[in-house]
């Protein structure tokens, strides 16, 4: 397949430990809490709150440290695209603010597309970077997504999104919007190849990142207190005029109306993820297929002797999954 | 009583001296029908030159005026035996999405899009074309219905965006959208879209993903409307001329980027001084791009139309 050649250039970066410098005796202060965090106390932590388990946003790489087995895993190169195709100026040129976002993150765009392993079982990340442009969605991030979505279907592994956005890139006008129906071809792509699409919303999560790929999971997972909506809070209150209810547009408010399956603090993501990723890619545990013979009988059954079993009657052709034995596979 | 925008000034005076002299006229003086004549020669003239370089901040105001024809005005004029369809059957009848069935061109179909109201009543009715979930969700529903019964769909777009609500964030807004553009990318029955006035993000493209996009050609369609734009981009809206064109919204630079397949002419001085053209005209459009995807097979339509969403911007040189 020739377009895989074209972007499945695993580059095995030294990713641990390569982040930006910030130094470690940096204090930072807690939103949810306002109390100071020493910033190796606040990595250590996985950036949640030690004092009120707030939870900061967490740099997407060190994320991907945080969810594959062993911190391992590999990015892909992704397609390039047109820089501002619609030569974009407000108070200042679109070109600009790229090559700013991109001094500053040391990235090309907004999203990152790894893979590896999760539980043992492999499977593809495609996360946004709010660092870049508040992680809004262009051409790029649309084809970081479909290139995601297509490593996923070639290595039959389950896609994970994170969405991590402010929403639309305003710079690429129609365009970032077009990317809403491009990325949805992406995330029916991985579903019709029957493989799980999940989504860890975090925060924030809006417009038009939200009204797409990001709704659209098999399974919505939500990190406490992350910002999730369509609308933001100020359009909102302008149009309604009205105060908005409490914990409006948060993980725990979309739970309680449905709009998510579960709410998940950073330190269990992994495991949950995991688990579910091996309910679904796994669906039986000791899954060797075993011909049905009257040795693989007796050998999962321990069906004894004086059973009175005719011993010259034929085997059972029919090989069957090794689904009623108590056994686990040795895999 | 026409309603005249403010650019459209020199032509309304135009006009205005025409009825007076026209007032004279029946008085029985003959010199008046040559004035009359040369001054509406002059005043189309006028309207010609005015239209035919809108700039694309009068664009936005042309394509909300409040006489253009809206989705209602085409049912009436296009569609026979409409049969409305209502509800999402989980919790309410959204009005600013209106949808059913009929035939258009004698071959049955399902009909989709938001109405915006024409007086202030019916306006609330349709929360100005702004729809909620549950609007979305109906579409999602009479979307299946077609599929399930081989019927294309017509979608007409005409909204400045989803309702910014807090029931609506409730009910799941982002979610109802994202499934809409599902919906529309899953048919295989054919989808033919076309913005008849605004096309106004994420609650646009929920029911434009379509085979063929079409769009009238004084309609605007955006990521986000100029005044919200220039209220992020140059912290203040009062900048919203010039976010209207960093925008590129029109159908001209929508058609120069292949973000849609074809424009829909206008009569002279736009939709709304002449409806029934500009139905009409749409009508002619509809039937053209139908014809285009109708004998094909349903899985192949669905896949051309995914190809044609994965497209945009590759090739943009
Ligand atoms: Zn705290």
């Amino acid at each position: 397949m020739n377009w895989l050649t074209n972007f499945v250039r695993p580059k095995i970066k030294a990713l641990v430990g390569g982040k930006p410098d910030v130094p470690d005796n940096m204090w930072h202060k807690c939103p949810g809490c306002t109390q100071m965090i020493f910033h190796r106390d606040l990595t250590t932590n996985r950036h949640v709150c030690p004092h009120c388990d707030h939870h900061l946003r967490m740099p997407l790489l060190e994320r991907m440290d945080m969810l594959f087995d062993n911190s391992a895993y590999n990015r892909i190169e992704l397609p390039k695209v047109v820089s501002d195709p619609l030569k974009f100026r407000d108070r200042k040129r679109y070109t600009d603010r790229l090559k700013e976002a991109r001094h500053a993150t040391g990235e090309d765009d907004a999203v990152i597309v790894a893979h590896g392993k999760i539980g043992g079982s492999n499977a593809v990340i495609a996360g946004l970077n709010f660092d870049f442009m508040a992680g809004s969605m262009g051409t790029a991030v649309g084809e970081g997504i479909i290139a995601a979505a297509r490593l996923a279907v070639v290595q039959k592994a389950p896609l994970i999104v994170i969405p991590a956005s402010g929403g639309a890139r305003m710079q690429e006008s129609i365009l970032s919007l077009m990317q809403m129906p491009r990325t949805t071809v992406a995330v029916q792509e991985v579903k019709e190849a029957g493989l799980p699409y999940i989504v860890l919303l975090t925060d924030p999560t809006t417009g038009g990142v939200s009204a797409s790929f990001a709704m659209l999971g098999d399974i919505q997972i939500a990190e406490p207190g992350c910002l999730i909506g369509f609308a933001g809070r100020r359009v909102i209150e302008q149009t309604v005029r009205e105060v908005l209810p409490d914990g409006f547009q948060t993980a725990e408010y979309l739970y309680d109306h449905g709009m998510i399956d579960m709410v998940v603090s950073r330190p269990e993501l992994k495991d949950t993820l995991s688990g579910m990723i091996d309910l679904i890619m796994n669906p039986k545990p000791s899954g060797e297929v075993l011909p049905l013979t009257r040795e693989s009988i007796e050998e999962h059954l321990e069906i004894p002797e004086e059973d009175g079993v005719d011993p010259d009657e034929k085997p059972i052709e029919q090989p069957i999954t090794d689904a009623v034995g108590p056994r686990k596979a040795a895999d | 009583m026409r309603n005249f925008l403010d650019f459209e000034q020199p032509i309304a005076d135009l006009e205005g001296k025409i009825e007076e002299l026209r007032h004279l006229a029946d008085d029985g003086e003959v010199n008046i029908a040559d004035e009359i004549g040369k001054l509406q020669t002059k005043a189309e003239k006028l309207l010609r030159q005015t239209y035919t370089k809108l700039t694309p901040w009068q664009k936005v105001k042309v394509a909300r005026h409040p006489d253009r024809p809206h989705f209602v005005d085409y049912v009436h004029g296009l569609i026979e035996d409409f049969t409305p369809l209502a509800g999402d059957r989980g919790f309410a009848e959204d009005c600013a999405i209106l949808g059913g069935m009929g035939r258009f061109r004698g071959h049955s179909c399902v009909v989709i899009g938001h109405e915006k109201g024409h007086d202030t009543q019916s306006r609330l009715k349709h929360n100005f074309g702004s729809a909620r979930p549950e609007g979305y969700r109906k579409a999602i529903r009479l979307m299946e219905l077609a599929d399930r019964f081989n019927l294309p769909v017509i979608t007409l777009v005409d909204t400045a965006g989803a309702y910014p609500g807090v029931g609506a964030e409730e009910r799941g807004q982002a979610e109802a959208i994202a499934r809409s553009t599902e919906k529309c990318l899953d048919i295989k029955v054919p989808l033919i879209s076309a913005i008849i006035g605004e096309g106004g993000s994420g609650g646009a493209i929920a029911l434009a993903t379509g085979d063929s996009v079409l769009m009238l050609e004084h309609a605007i369609y955006s990521v986000i409307s100029p005044e919200g734009c220039a209220s992020i981009l140059w912290r203040s809206a009062e900048h919203a001329q010039a976010a209207a064109e960093a925008l590129r919204l029109t159908a001209q630079d929508l058609l120069e980027h292949k973000i849609i397949d074809g424009i829909v002419p206008e009569p002279l001085g736009g939709a709304h001084r002449d409806p029934a053209a500009a139905i009409q005209s749409m009508g002619e459009a509809l039937e053209a791009e139908l014809e285009k995807v109708m004998n094909m097979d349903g899985g192949a339509r669905r896949a051309r139309r995914r190809e044609k969403f994965l497209a945009i911007g590759r090739d943009d040189h």
